[in-house]
């Protein structure tokens, strides 16, 4: 910049010492004409050139003054501008607590969730060259943007075995940095974090348990022997804090990959880690899970159908067209769903439980009946302080008709209509056939391009899949992925758990099909948002065009009638925290874990902790310290402080039991499980 | 002023190239030759080179174990002027907040004066993991390169572990505070397991590499003192211990560090600029803040010379004596091996040959004082040291007291200049009586003498773990241990001091005489007296106790581990573009030196010491240690 400017004043001041020698020499008449000439010369040179560089040069020195100012002004600022304009902001819980004169008292072990945790780069491609140790997921995720071919190419798994790819090494991040923050400024368990700090935790009493979140939870123990590291390091913890056993606080797919965790550290040791019968009531006093997807969430069935979720059919509705163009050959969605199929942890989060959880064809628990879950979005979020009595009797009408149990299904009619009216075409009998034309011309290989026109015909004339035959669906238009899913994950539930086919390790993240450990001190909290409109069931539609594309979509244009129709976008919303279903977090603790069942020999004691959402006040608020959304609420003060107080020592009692807003012990009443 | 540095260390370390202007040109062409010929091939890194040619893959768990300094450190609790710094770094990374707010860098990074712990309200702690010590600074590595190597043939986070400790503490209290031990114990016990019963492969550096020792015995001694691992466990989990750098026996750089807080860089800076550092210019007084911060750290202390004069020399002998210091240029004459009278040599040869360098004084005060026979020198006595009573004219307006310097009175400053020349035996005295408190502090977890029984029993205390002569080896006669260094650079061995010229409050009444200058190939500049080495540790500490110490089956090493000697000659790099380059033998560049990271990967492949060559030695190493006459 400086040069630039320099440059400018040089050539400035030699023309004027050159016009004023001449000028020495020469008569009036000949000076006035010169400078006349020279004036017009300039102011010509001036228009285009020159203003073009001192409008660079304004630019470079205004982006160095701020970036100097940024610098200089104390990181304490923003939080006077808030204060000033909202008042004095509470104080965060952890000093809160702290001067009520909690400290350290049980070690506490994170476990982060489904896509939160950052991936490095081992080894790599030639592509990835200079990329070993960098991040490849997390962070800023730079690369994506400079080589998105070779990104995804690396965050690929093997599509047969669900592990490496040859030549190509991708290892989660250790330590607290691997999902304190996911992107920058984008917090995940750094607030609470933060907050356990200040009653005194430090690295010697916090530990990540990082995983590679998309592999298969049995599979990060044969690659990483990621779960014999927790238990080394859940041991660890316990006997240098004098005996203290941990408080573990798993978040979202966390919370499966834990359950995973308790019955392998139990099981004998080829395929469990040999810790004995008790080491659970030995080592774990509570297992506070945030938002866990127990019995799995309806958006993974979108996500492995066909890519998408609301957001994704949202910004279909808001420009059609764009995400399907060939801009650039670029393809998204094929490149996407390409990567996510060869990741196994999708598959977890399949509904588990079948029509028995989530619904038949003309039932569901949630569906029916006065006081449900209101769905006006919009309500909800301007008006905080709403009244539910009110808002739940004028919406009497519209709740009655929906079908949460389809969860699938092919046409908004189809979706509504009782189902002794639907005429429904058995796909499994049609032979798939290979597709003969498009194959040579896609590039980009997806399990849709192998099956024949027909073959999805028959799919869409199926018309509406529950629970229980999306597994079926899933079979048939993705055999490959499913087979793979199949050897390491289950969906079902046990009749009789003691059958001895219970002690192979893909049942264990299933919560139908384990039992937990015996460890009656034991406890285990179920702490979600609730509030927020959540996916839990898809109206879908054929794509046009059907070469090379994924064939199915969510049809964004089936809009309930009314604007508090929980139908919107093609998408049927129930309550929860925006990505899991009230009833896949709270079922097992309101009821299939509640006192001694047959999934909960030993009696543990189960609480329920359900945090209302209300949307920040105002933007300089960030997130919200009250948010109930599914990431969000790391950051809710309520929850972080039940955290503490338990992690300080306090039990669930007197945390005050549960504490419950939405309809989740009533819809437990309605599903018929024997416990 | 680290180029400044680096230009200088050229012109000590490489003879070739002469350090003057008039040969810059040669020196150009030379590098743009140089650079036409590395386009061509580029040197393939020997992680590659090692798997494509010999199939080498990952075999042994590797732990890397990082030394002083190098370790970053984070903020976990402060005081109000440290905020936003919550887990931060505050050592290690780029160091703005030194210059933001230097008084609270300070503030935070000292440690209790007292307790060698935490002072209260603040809580810095070691960062975890591989990144704690894999640059230190943004571009200059540390085991960046050597990681990376190892990644080349299959290592990674499971099998590759760093060993992050709080540096600043005593070893004892990294357990006491952090349980960085009873972690590491579990880490490596953890990576024996899921690694199919592989022993690890210990990678030291530096500080690291006593540290570990202090491990060894920890992790061997019944609770509450120690890991409770019971005999074998090192003969069960540990296949090698590879140091790199090892300060075995202390650095004497530690000395001047606490007894002036200067070591030779700061001392060329002030030849160079004389007043700068000593102005009040804006009340800096860095060096006095430097030593109040530093002399928090008992670590320092752990790298004190240990052995006294058995080791390190007394006032007309030391081990070294008739190295030949080139330091500016080759010379075709060979030094004397001074074994006859060393007066006798002086008179003969007269002024031609130089004197045989007194390198066991280690401080001096004056340059005749360091090369004067003692005879003619004022004989120090350490007790009368130590009877003088301190603090008799604590002056009041100097506000609250910083160094303990000033709570010395005039007098006894003086008289310490006027004993002359300090040895290792008589310098912890001098220690003890100038940082009365650091020394007591850290003596209570440090030891630096020689043992005469090793089955006394006071040698279970934990204070003697880090001393190598005062320990003995674990009973794990397969086990390996190396001792990688550089040498051929110029080490600091011994100081030529002088007293202040100030006389202000809050001052250093002691610094380094950088006037003083020996002849051309003299081994004293500066005020420093340098030996052979790898810049920071001189060669009879890192190579002694591998070359004779444990060799063979000692009272050190009852159980005849085997022992290796691996010498790196130090090539400065040949052109800029080679960074720090690949044949260094300095003492943190050298975890770039290409021969020392194949050895690495061999061993961690399964390699033995036989296997990879055995000694490989370039020093006087042998010789030196054949001199000292300690009982083994």
């Amino acid at each position: 910049m400086s040069f630039l400017r320099r440059r400018k004043v040089t050539t400035d001041s030699s023309k004027s010492s050159n016009s004023e020698s001449t000028s020495g020499k020469a008569d009036d008449k000949r000076k006035q004409n010169k400078s006349s000439k020279r004036q017009s010369y300039t102011s010509k040179r001036w228009s285009c050139w020159d203003s073009c560089c001192w409008f660079i040069g304004f630019i470079c020195s205004m982006w160095w003054f701020l970036l100097f100012l940024y610098n200089a002004v104390p990181a304490s600022i923003p939080q006077y501008v808030t204060e000033a304009i909202t008042g004095p902001l509470p104080d965060p819980p952890g000093v809160k607590l702290k001067k009520e004169g909690l400290t350290v008292n049980h070690p506490v072990v994170f476990v982060p969730g489904i896509v939160t945790g950052g991936l490095e780069l081992w080894e790599g491609h030639h592509c990835a060259e200079g990329l070993f140790r960098k991040r490849l997921w997390g962070g800023s995720f730079g690369e994506l943007y400079k080589r998105p071919l070779c990104w995804a190419e690396h965050m690929s798994l093997d599509n047969e075995t669900g592990l490496d790819p040859p030549g190509i090494r991708v290892r989660p991040v250790s330590g607290l940095v691997a999902a304190d923050y996911f992107a920058a400024g984008y917090f995940v368990w750094a607030v609470l974090i933060a907050n356990l700090a200040q009653i005194g935790y430090e690295e010697k009493t916090m530990y990540m348990a990082s995983y590679d979140w998309r592999l298969s939870f049995q599979n990060t123990e044969v690659r990483d022997q990621t779960l014999s590291r927790i238990k080394s390091n859940i041991e660890l913890m316990v006997a240098t804090n004098g005996g203290k056993k941990v408080v573990v606080i798993p978040h979202s797919m966390g919370v499966l990959y834990f359950l995973h965790f308790m019955k392998w550290v139990e099981a004998p040791t080829p395929m469990g880690g040999g810790g004995g019968s008790d080491w659970c009531a030995k080592h774990i006093k509570a297992i506070m899970n945030i938002g866990g997807p127990f019995l799995g969430v309806p958006k993974s069935v979108s996500g492995l159908f066909s890519i998408e979720a609301r957001d994704i059919a949202v910004a279909r509705a808001f420009a059609p067209g764009f995400l399907e163009k060939d801009v650039l050959g670029l393809q998204t969605f094929q490149h996407l769903m390409r990567m996510t199929r060869t990741w196994d942890s999708t598959m977890s989060m399949i509904p588990k439980g079948g029509d028995t959880i989530w619904g038949g064809l003309d039932w569901s628990p949630e569906g029916g009946g006065p006081g449900d879950f209101n769905c006006s979005a919009k309500k909800l979020k301007n008006n905080s302080t709403r009244n539910t009595g009110q808002n739940s009797n004028r919406n009497l009408g519209d709740m009655k008709s929906v079908n949460y149990g389809r969860i699938i299904s092919f046409g908004k009619d189809v979706a509504e209509v009782h189902s002794s009216r639907i005429e429904r075409v058995d796909f499994k009998d049609v032979v798939k056939g290979a597709k003969l034309a498009a194959s040579s011309i896609c590039d980009i290989w997806i399990e849709y391009n192998e099956m024949h026109n027909d073959a999805i015909k028959a799919v869409a004339d199926y018309k509406i899949y529950t629970a229980g035959s999306i597994l079926d669906l899933l079979h048939f238009v993705a055999p490959k992925l499913m087979a793979r899913g199949g050897a390491h994950f289950s969906y079902g539930i046990a009749d009789n758990l003691d059958d001895p086919k219970y002690g192979h390790y893909k049942y264990w993240s299933n919560p139908l099909e384990t039992k937990l450990p015996n460890a009656p001190d034991m406890e285990i909290y179920s702490m979600y948002g609730v509030g927020i409109p959540t996916e839990r069931a898809y109206v879908y539609k054929l794509t046009a065009q059907h070469d090379c594309y994924i064939p199915f979509q969510i049809d964004t244009y089936a809009d309930g009638g009314s604007e508090d129709s929980c139908l919107k976008g093609g998408v049927f919303s129930a309550d929860g925290d925006e990505t899991v279903p009230v009833l896949s977090a709270g079922f097992m603790c309101a009821k299939g874990w509640r006192g001694k069942t047959r999934f909960n020999p030993s009696g543990i004691r189960t609480y329920i902790r359900e945090y209302n959402h209300a949307p920040p006040a105002n933007l300089l608020e960030g997130r919200g310290t009250q948010s109930g959304a599914h990431v969000d609420i790391m950051g809710n003060f309520a929850l972080i402080e039940d955290i503490i107080r338990v992690a300080a020592g306090a039990n669930g009692d007197d945390l005050g039991g549960d504490h419950v807003y939405s309809d989740i012990f009533k819809w437990s009443e309605r599903i018929n499980l024997k416990l | 002023m680290a180029s400044i540095l680096r230009f200088r260390k050229l012109c000590y370390v490489e003879p070739a190239v002469k350090c003057g202007f008039e040969s810059f040109d040669d020196k150009s062409s030379k590098i743009n030759q140089k650079l036409d010929k590395k386009e061509e091939d580029v040197p393939e890194s020997p992680g590659i080179r090692l798997k494509r040619e010999e199939g080498l893959s990952a075999l042994h768990p590797v732990v890397l174990v990082p030394g002083i300094v190098t370790g970053g450190l984070e903020l976990w609790e402060g005081r109000p002027c440290s905020d936003g710094l919550f887990r931060k770094r505050l050592w290690g990374g780029s160091f703005t907040e030194i210059f933001k707010r230097p008084l609270c860098w300070l503030e935070h990074l000292s440690l209790h004066n007292e307790t060698g712990l935490d002072p209260p309200g603040i809580r810095v702690r070691a960062v975890p993991g591989l990144v704690a010590a894999d640059y230190f600074a943004p571009g200059y590595f540390v085991w960046a390169v050597l990681i990376e190597n190892l990644a080349k043939i299959g290592y990674e986070e499971k099998n590759l572990h760093m060993a992050a400790y709080d540096w600043r503490l005593s070893f004892q209290n990294t357990e006491i505070r952090d349980h960085a031990l009873s972690r590491l114990k579990s880490k490596i016990e953890l990576m024996y397991i899921t690694n199919g019963y592989k022993k690890v492969v210990v990678v030291p550096h530096s500080m690291g590499v006593i540290y570990f020792l202090h491990f060894l015995k920890w992790v061997e001694t019944p609770p509450p003192m120690g890991g409770g691992g019971g005999p074998g466990w090192c003969a069960k989990h540990i296949k090698a211990v590879m140091n790199i750098g090892p300060a075995f026996l202390g650095v004497p750089k530690a000395v001047s560090n606490i007894f002036s807080a200067e070591g030779r860089d700061i001392a060329y800076i002030r030849a160079m600029a004389p007043g700068v550092l000593d102005s009040e210019i804006l009340g800096l007084q860095t060096l006095e803040h430097v030593m109040r911060v530093s002399r928090t750290w008992d670590s320092i202390v752990s790298l004190l010379p240990k052995g006294g004069e058995t080791i390190w020399g007394n006032m007309d002998w030391s081990p070294e004596e008739g190295h030949a210091c080139y330091l500016s240029k080759k010379r075709n004459f060979q030094p004397s091996l001074s074994d006859n009278n060393v007066n006798n040599s002086d008179a003969k040869r007269g002024f031609r040959v130089k004197d045989p360098v007194k390198y066991g004084r280690i401080i001096s005060f004056g340059k005749a004082a360091s090369t004067l026979h003692s005879s003619k020198l004022p004989a120090v006595n350490p007790k009368e040291l130590l009877d003088t009573s301190a603090s008799q004219n604590f002056n009041p307006a100097c506000g609250e007291a910083w160094t303990e310097y000033e709570e010395m009175s005039r007098e006894s400053i003086q008289k310490i200049a006027a004993d002359k020349a300090y040895t290792t035996r008589t310098l912890l005295d001098l220690l003890r009586f100038v940082a009365p408190k650091m020394m007591q502090r850290a003596e209570a977890h440090l030891s630096h003498g020689i043992a005469d029984n090793l089955d006394d029993p006071k040698y279970s205390h934990y204070k003697y773990w880090s001393n190598p002569l005062e320990m003995k080896l674990p009973d794990a006669p397969n086990m390996e241990i190396y001792c990688m260094y550089g040498v051929g650079i110029p080490t600091e061995r011994s100081y030529v001091y002088k007293l202040s010229p100030t006389n202000r409050c809050k001052s250093i009444p002691y610094q380094i005489d950088s006037s003083v200058h020996g002849e051309d190939d003299s081994c004293l500049k500066g005020g420093v007296y340098f030996a052979d080495g790898d810049e920071s540790v001189p060669v009879i500490s890192a190579g002694f106790m591998c070359a004779k110490g444990w060799r063979g089956r000692t009272r050190f090493n009852p159980s005849g581990i085997a022992t290796y000697i691996r010498e790196y000659r130090h090539k400065p790099p040949s052109s800029l573009l080679e960074g720090r380059g690949i044949e260094s033998g300095a003492h943190v560049d050298i975890m770039g030196n290409v021969a020392l990271i194949e050895d690495v990967l061999r061993v961690a492949a399964g390699a033995t010491g036989k296997e990879i060559g055995g000694d490989k030695i370039h020093s006087d190493i042998l010789r030196m240690s054949e001199r000292i006459n300690l009982r083994l």
